[in-house]
Order: structure tokens, then sequence, then C-alpha cells
């Protein structure tokens, strides 16, 4: 998946997580938590959800990573290269 | 013959989840809803853990935990249950207190407690938005030093009434006192004052039946009467567990039993470190409870105003050992309208509880248990009399349960009805270190007590033991490739 992909990819499971919020507007430089109403619960479905997806195991000790939109793409995006977006 | 509990039960599952308490129940659908195939084992009639309730003749339905949840569990079970079960929640509003301080209702939300602290107990709006912000932006990692007490000082010296009004629903709640780590405190209590208090419409028995179809629905395997003996180990993983005598095989363990008695009967100590297993004795359990459960003639009802759940003390002074004491002080009352159950026949119920110490019930003589559980009646239909007169000749039913009760049903260490300490949290989160596939998911820390706590802890661990079970897989098919490869 290339970067936008994986944004795509990230926006879609946002909309799953969290299906009253604006999504359109996000800044991706400025923390989730600072624009959405997510608490560490929607984290943890962030994590789940990739795993499901893609087969992507994310380390506890790596959750901060997913602090901003701009953080999770950069992270992912080495674990997530060589994997096809499917929806 | 006896009925075989266990009649067409596979040899063996991905995951054995034992107990059904909410926090084992959430696991349990989670990791079926995943795709594993998961055999469910509660060794009581029913599922539900202390999400409990019971029947007695003349149609009614009494409820041990019901009343008071905060406003997460409608998010926390429309996306781990169904829509059906999310829909069902419905908010408390008539919260009241009754003590020598003060009297008031209130909405119990953080708008409310602004305009009663502001005007009523004349503090600075300043700081009272200020106490909110610095609880509410309180989480796990923070320093565990400071105690509830400390944090209290700080806002508000010298103002016992405060206190108590913060205080004391908490303590309802989850079994926290003064004396544990703010922090336990802030997060419980943010998660109340974001929207009130919550329940579910229909009763617990409506709730643990529809979980029970969904998780049917999930390919999960719920047995009842179903007793977990014996968590087998081998050279550091799990392998099985035996349940009523019969073998299991599986792959990961997920225990919703009492976190002690997992760990120290359970699996057995010559699989752990030495450390661990001194590290799990010292956990501090919760307290116990009791509770009186009073049921009102067919015709008779209770006025609204009452309230949907009362907060009522005679003590002077919020004190820890006076809420523990045996020389009850402080009672809290759920009120049960027939709102409770629309669809059900209309009943008014009153349950009354108070948290209580295991040890002061568990040493009597089968005469003195009795004649103290008979004085715990008595002693509460007198202190209800002021908020609801003539209420013993109003009375269809009225029964005791006492920390035994508790420990009778849940098989919880102590009758513990609130779970661990705060240092139960890092000892349950870090057994799978010890044993690999071995988890532990329940009421432990305070913060992951309660019903929210318990099913958002259950999924917190189901995503630990998919971690674990997808990696075996994704590492086994690279086996598999290599394999084909050559």
């Amino acid at each position: 998946m290339t970067l936008a992909e994986i944004r795509e990819e990230i926006i879609d499971i946002l909309h799953d997580i969290a299906p009253d919020e604006d999504l359109s507007e996000l800044k991706d430089d400025v923390d989730f938590r600072e624009q959405l109403e997510l608490d560490s619960m929607d984290f943890l479905d962030i994590v789940m959800e990739l795993r499901k997806r893609h087969r992507v195991q994310i380390p506890e000790e790596d959750y901060g990573e997913l602090a901003s939109m701009h953080r999770t793409v950069t992270y992912l995006e080495p674990l997530l290269k060589d994997v096809a977006r499917v929806s | 013959m006896p009925r075989d509990f266990l009649q067409g039960v596979q040899s063996e599952y991905d995951v054995v989840v034992i107990g059904s308490g909410l926090a084992g129940l959430t696991c349990a659908n989670t990791l079926g809803r995943a795709g594993y195939s998961v055999l469910l084992v509660e060794q009581h009639y029913k599922l539900g853990g202390m999400a409990t309730w019971f029947k007695r003749p003349g149609g009614h339905i009494f409820d041990i935990s019901l009343h008071g949840f905060p406003v997460g569990m409608i998010k926390s079970c429309r996306r781990y249950w169904t829509r059906e079960i999310a829909d069902s929640i419905i908010q408390l509003k008539n919260i009241r207190f009754d003590n020598p301080m003060f009297s008031l209702t209130t909405t119990f939300d953080r708008e409310d407690f602004t305009r009663l602290l502001t005007e009523r107990f004349q503090l600075e709006p300043s700081t009272v938005h200020e106490f909110f912000d610095h609880v509410r932006s309180m989480n796990f990692y923070d320093d565990q030093a400071t105690t509830t007490r400390q944090l209290f000082d700080r806002f508000f010296p010298g103002r016992e009434d405060v206190i108590r009004l913060l205080m004391e629903p908490i303590t309802y709640a989850n079994g926290s006192t003064l004396e544990d780590p703010a922090l336990s405190y802030g997060i419980v209590f943010s998660n109340f004052m974001s929207k009130g208090v919550f329940t579910f419409e229909g009763g617990t028995d409506r709730l643990i039946g529809l979980m029970q179809k969904d998780l049917v629905k999930n390919g999960v395997d719920p047995r009842i009467r179903c007793n977990a003996e014996n968590i087998m180990v081998h050279r550091g993983q799990v392998t099985g567990v035996q349940v009523n005598g019969r073998m299991i095989r599986t792959r990961a363990v997920v225990s919703n039993a009492n976190l002690k008695s997992t760990i120290l009967n359970l699996v057995g100590q010559e699989h752990l470190d030495r450390g661990f297993v001194n590290e799990t004795s010292a956990v501090r359990l919760n307290n116990s409870s009791t509770q009186v459960y009073m049921a009102l003639k067919e015709d008779e009802r209770i006025d609204e105003s009452t309230g949907d759940l009362l907060f009522s003390s005679t003590a002077p002074l919020f004190r820890t050992d006076a809420l523990l004491s045996r020389d009850v002080t402080s009672r809290t009352y759920s009120f049960y309208y027939p709102r409770t159950r629309p669809t059900g026949r209309p009943r008014c119920l009153v349950v009354s509880s108070t948290n209580a110490n295991y040890s002061d019930w568990a040493g009597l003589s089968s005469e003195d248990y009795e004649a103290s559980k008979k004085d715990l009646v008595e002693t509460t239909l007198v202190a209800i009399e002021k908020y609801l007169p003539n209420l013993r000749d109003r009375l269809d039913h009225v029964e005791a349960a006492t920390p035994l009760t508790f420990k009778h049903y849940t098989r919880h260490v102590h009758g513990s009805s609130f779970g661990t300490k705060f240092e139960g949290l890092a000892v349950s989160r870090s057994l799978p270190e010890q044993v690999r596939g071995l988890f532990h998911a329940g009421s432990v820390g305070i913060i992951m007590s309660g019903w929210l706590g318990a099913i958002n802890y259950g999924v917190i661990v189901a995503n630990g033991v998919d971690a674990m079970l997808s990696k075996v897989e994704t590492q086994s098919s690279d086996v598999a490739n290599l394999v084909t490869e050559v």
C-alpha cells in the first residue's frame, strides 16, 4: 500500500469506530484525541482492526505511534508496503 | 445418571474462557466473532457472574448489581455486543444523597455537580473546573503514590462535606477508598461525570439473555454448571483445562475467575516464578458486600420521587472503616420501579447495599450467622422507614445476602465483590509472560471493575489472545511456505 492508501484505510477504520465524527477536516499532524472524541478503547479497536484486515502486529509499547494520522501512516508504511489494499 | 453438562463438547478449542462474568462473556464474544473456536465454562447455573438476578414467588425479580454504570457502556455494548443491547441502556436521573452533612438530588453529571459545588457548597468555580479537568486528565500510567484523600485535600482542604459528595458514590460503585491511588478514583469518577448514571431496561436477566444469544450466534459454546478444576501447563505453555473431570485441549485460556485463585490454585505454583507467586499473594482483595432485598406487594407502589439511587448515611463523617463496619451506618438503596421491566409484571423493589468485610461473617457459628442475617434485615427495615414509612407492612418478600452468599455463588476469594486493589492489575496483565497462552480478565485494580471496566478489560485481553494466536498462525504458515519452497 502507498502512503495515501494507508491513510484511506485508517479513515475507513475511523469511520467504523467513530461513525458520528466528520473526518473530512482531519488534520494529519494534530493528535487524533485533540480533534476527535477517541478514548483508549478506540485506539485498541484500531489495533484490532489492522490485525484483522492485514495481519499487522502492533505491540502494546508501540500504541503511542498511533497518536496522529501522520505518525500512524509513517509507522505503518514499512509494515504494509507489501500488502495490497482490499476494500 | 447425573446430567452431563459437557455433552457434545469438542475435545479441543482455540480458547477456553473460565467464568462468565461480564469480562469473560465479552472476551469470549470478541474472540468468537474473530473466528476462533471458544468454549466458555461457568460453574454456576446461570451466566453473568456478579451481573446477576434472582426470582422469588409473586413475580419478583431482584437485580444484584444493575443500577449505576457510566455512559461508556452504550459505546462498548454497541461495539462488542449488539445494537439491541446498546439501545436498551437508559439514564437514571434521580440520584439522591442524605446524610448529617447534606441532603440533595442530582442528575450526577459534571454540569449538575458544578452547579451544586459552586452554589450549594460555595466553592470557587475555578477550583471546581480545575478539579474536574485534573481528574479527567488522569490515566493509568500516572503517579500511583498520591492517594484519593491527598487529591481531595489539595483541591478542597478541610471540606469533609465535599469529599463525601465526591467519594461516596464511587465507593458504592467499586469499593474504592480514600486510601486507594488517586488515579483510580479520577478515572472512574470521570467516567460517571461525563453523562451521569445508567441502567439496563429489561433487567439483568434480559441483558444476559441477549448476550447469550449473541455468543451462540458468534460460535461460542457456553456451558453452565461446568467447573474448571485445573489449568494444564506443559513447558511454560497452556495445553488444556480440566472441566468437570474431563480434559479439554486448548491453545489459550482466559480466566475470568478471581485473580488469586486463578494463579495460586488453578495453575499450580510449580509453573510460575517464585517472585510472581509472592507478588500475587500480596495482592489485596477489595471488600465484599451485604445486601437486603425487599419486594413490595403486587399492588403497592413507591413514589418515583424517592429516587433511583439513594446514598444514605447516619455517620457524621465519611470514613472507610465506618463503611465496612458491622455497625452499619451507610446504606445505598437502589429503587426498582415497574419501568425497569416495562414488559414484565409491574413490581416495585428495593435493594439495600452495604460494603462489608468477609472476616466479620466467616467465623460465625450457624446460629450466630442466622441471627446476624436477621439483624441485618431488621436494622435495614428500621433505617429505610425514614424514606418509605411503613415499608415493613407493604412487603411481600424480604431476605439478605452476606459476604458468604457472594462467595458461594461467585467462588471469589473472601466473597470479594469488586475484585482487587490497584496492584492486581499489573499481576493480571503480566500473567501471559509467566505461562504462554494464559490470560486473566476480570475485576482488578479498581479501574477495571464495575460493569464498564469488566467489559472493556474483556476486550483488552481478547486483543492479547488474538495477537498471540494470530502470530502463531503466521509463524506456522511461514514454516509451511518454507517447506513447500524447499
